[in-house]
């Protein structure tokens, strides 16, 4: 049974090794935990997942795998308390919202269909439309999109019996696919520090120096090497305005925890696609331009390039001459990008836009194959797998 | 009450998944890595478990010049090399010159000590990956004297990590794992009463109500933390500041007393100060 348990783990996209399962049964057989799913809960999971990122998506596994156990340690009546429904979710609403639901035909109303759905509804559901359970767009559920919604299986509750722990999906924020923060940006970037000795001789070398005078018959030989610094240098390009609006949010922290983490770091703005200038300034995009060939002149090839777009544009913007939406441009978006790909063999492009919106996305194919695939989400692992790609 | 079994102490109040993982560690004898926002505890934990279950604390701080070599010995060249240029008889035996690291200590402690390896994030990328062998098998060989050090029992091993580098693999498949989540309010009013027994209830709800709604105030860089609600409450008392003083709910708000001991910088009080300007104009 926990064989299965373990390979939904894995199938979840959980890391889990055999050595950390065999952790489990070990720590199972020497009762850690007594017989209590809640305890058990808490025991696999920390002999298990080793990354918060990845609470949420075990507590997901845990809560579809163990449903039926979990009703032979208690039986939760298919029942919920009409009061105690009401209170949690007037709680909740705002005035608007009850306005809202008074125009649904009230309370009465809408706790009579939900009892009647508890009634017809069986075992553990998530999204959908209609039933109860979470991340759906109904008006019973938890973690849902209507306004008129009311919630179940969420905190704010210590009713700790009628909702399961890890119903409550409190990790939902640190599953990295979901989250973006400076912090979590800042760790990503680092993974592309490369450190070199670099610059004058100022440390002094310990084991040189040992070394050297143990050669010398014990006379003193003072050894020095230089300081070890971070050496990658990073040009980023930042697409503004227009479509780019929506996602400024999370450019501005990128930008922020690049900016601490490298020490070269160089950043341009361009709008849509790159062309044959770039600025540095966004209050002065129109006086002062620097024309792309400079960029190319100035910076070594052994700068990485990150580009920063949601590459939704007109396919004419990238192909066509005079396709800029700006001003006229004598050559096409691509051939520029050609140029700037030839000249800085290690580049990502890093796109805002969800993933699922890619393919559909004319632009943001035809940028992708320009890239050769290396372009990424903007998340936290879309990131991390844009600086491995940079790295190699 | 000691019955080798961790359920927080007189000091510590600790959640029962955290209880869990400590003694599912302390059992197989395998290291805990322990993760969380600032200020939530981390070290305490390690301080506390020893308290608890009465055994030896051996601490070794992380900092991002340390080497993993440290923690198990260092062979000292430098003051060899000085003794034989000034004849030192000690000179002779190698073994004057073994330094002992942290590691070693508990290895050789006679009670099952608690190891705390505190913020191993600092430490450079390689470090996890060069104790895996000594956590693993709690045992290391001496090169310089030809000896192989082994645990006489195995030490409960706490690891605390602030996020900052990811910890590789094969380290952290041989460790369990827990995130000490922020605390709600419920848990929060009783780590209060651990550390303030005394304390009056009004100023303790009027002092929780004021610091979970500062950490719900949206763009803080630096969310206030347990300890600094701890830090805070001590001020509070130590200057017998009233209840009323913390709110008045005539919307005149002002920015809490003391505040310096929640908001840790510049651009936090500002944003405060404005949000509390908007808010007074709406009242």
């Amino acid at each position: 049974m926990l064989v299965e348990f373990f390979l939904r783990l894995r199938d979840a996209g959980i890391p889990v090794s055999i050595t950390e399962y065999l952790a489990l049964l070990d720590a199972l057989d020497r009762d850690v935990c007594g017989p209590d799913v809640e305890d058990f809960y808490h025991l696999s999971r920390a002999a298990l997942v080793k990354d918060e990122r990845h609470f949420d998506r075990f507590d997901l596994v845990f809560g579809a795998h163990f449903k039926g156990v979990e009703a032979r340690f208690e039986r939760v009546a298919g029942e919920v308390p009409l009061e105690w429904l009401r209170k949690l979710a007037e709680k909740h609403l705002t005035e608007e919202e009850k306005a809202r639901v008074e125009s649904l035909g009230g309370w009465e109303k809408l706790m009579e269909t939900l009892r009647k759905r508890l009634e017809a509804q069986r075992g553990r559901h998530q999204g959908g439309s209609k039933w109860i359970g979470t991340a759906g767009t109904s008006p019973f559920g938890a973690y849902g999109y209507n306004p008129e919604g009311v919630r179940i299986g969420q905190d704010d509750s210590r009713h700790r019996h009628a909702v399961k722990v890890w119903d409550r999906r409190e990790y939902r924020d640190f599953d990295d696919t979901v989250e973006l923060g400076t912090r979590n940006l800042k760790v990503a970037l680092r993974r592309l520090r490369q450190f070199a000795r670099e610059g004058a001789e100022d440390e002094l070398d310990l084991d040189g120096t040992i070394r050297s005078t143990a050669r010398n018959a014990g006379l003193l030989d003072v050894r020095m090497v230089p300081e070890r610094r971070n050496v990658v240098k990073v040009l980023l390009f930042l697409d503004v305005g227009g479509s780019m609006n929506d996602h400024v949010r999370r450019c501005e922290a990128l930008f922020s925890a690049a900016r601490t983490e490298f020490r070269h770091l160089e950043h341009f703005y361009f709008h849509n696609c790159l062309y044959e200038s770039v600025w540095r300034d966004n209050r002065r995009r129109h006086a002062e331009r620097i024309p792309t060939t400079e960029v190319l002149r100035t910076y070594g090839t052994d700068h990485k390039v990150i580009f920063v777009g949601d590459a939704t544009m007109s396919p004419y913007e990238i192909a066509y001459p005079g396709g800029s939406v700006e001003h006229w441009n004598e050559e096409p978006g691509a051939v520029w990008m050609g140029r700037m790909l030839a000249r800085y063999p290690h580049a990502v492009w890093l796109n805002p836009e969800p993933v699922r919106r890619w393919e559909t996305t004319p632009s943001i194919d035809m940028l992708n194959k320009l890239m050769d695939g290396r372009m990424y989400p903007l998340t936290v692992a879309g990131i991390d797998r844009g600086v491995r790609e940079l790295q190699r | 009450m000691n019955d080798g079994r961790f359920n927080g102490t007189d000091r510590y109040v600790a959640t029962g998944d955290l209880a869990i993982a400590v003694n599912a560690a302390a059992t197989l004898g395998r290291p805990l890595l322990v993760k969380g926002e600032p200020g939530t505890g981390k070290t305490m934990l390690a301080i506390e478990v020893a308290r608890a279950l009465d055994r030896p604390l051996i601490e070794w701080h992380i900092k991002s010049t340390t080497r993993a070599q440290q923690g198990l010995y260092e062979y000292d060249a430098v003051a060899r090399l000085r003794d034989s240029q000034l004849g030192d008889a000690r000179v002779h035996d190698i073994a004057n010159y073994i330094v002992r690291g942290k590691l070693w200590e508990a290895f050789a402690s006679d009670t099952q000590p608690v190891l705390l390896i505190d913020e191993i994030d600092k430490a450079d990328i390689e470090f996890p990956n060069d104790l895996l062998l000594e956590l693993d098998r709690m045992e290391f060989f001496v090169y310089e004297t030809k000896e192989t050090v082994r645990a006489r029992t195995r030490p409960v091993v706490i690891i605390t990590s602030n996020n900052e580098k990811e910890l590789p693999d094969a380290f952290l498949r041989r460790c369990f794992f827990h995130y000490i989540r922020f605390p709600d309010a419920d848990t929060m009013r009783e780590i209060v009463d651990v550390h303030h027994p005394k304390l009056k209830k009004h100023l303790l709800e009027r002092a929780l109500e004021v610091f979970f709604e500062m950490r719900e105030v949206p763009g803080l860089k630096k969310k206030p933390s347990t300890s600094e609600l701890l830090d805070w409450i001590k001020l509070l008392v130590a200057e017998d500041i009233p209840p009323e003083a913390l709110r008045s709910d005539d919307h005149k708000a002002i920015l809490p007393p003391l505040y310096g001991a929640l908001l840790k910088n510049e651009q936090d009080v500002h944003l405060f100060e404005q949000l509390l300007f908007l808010d007074r104009r709406r009242g």
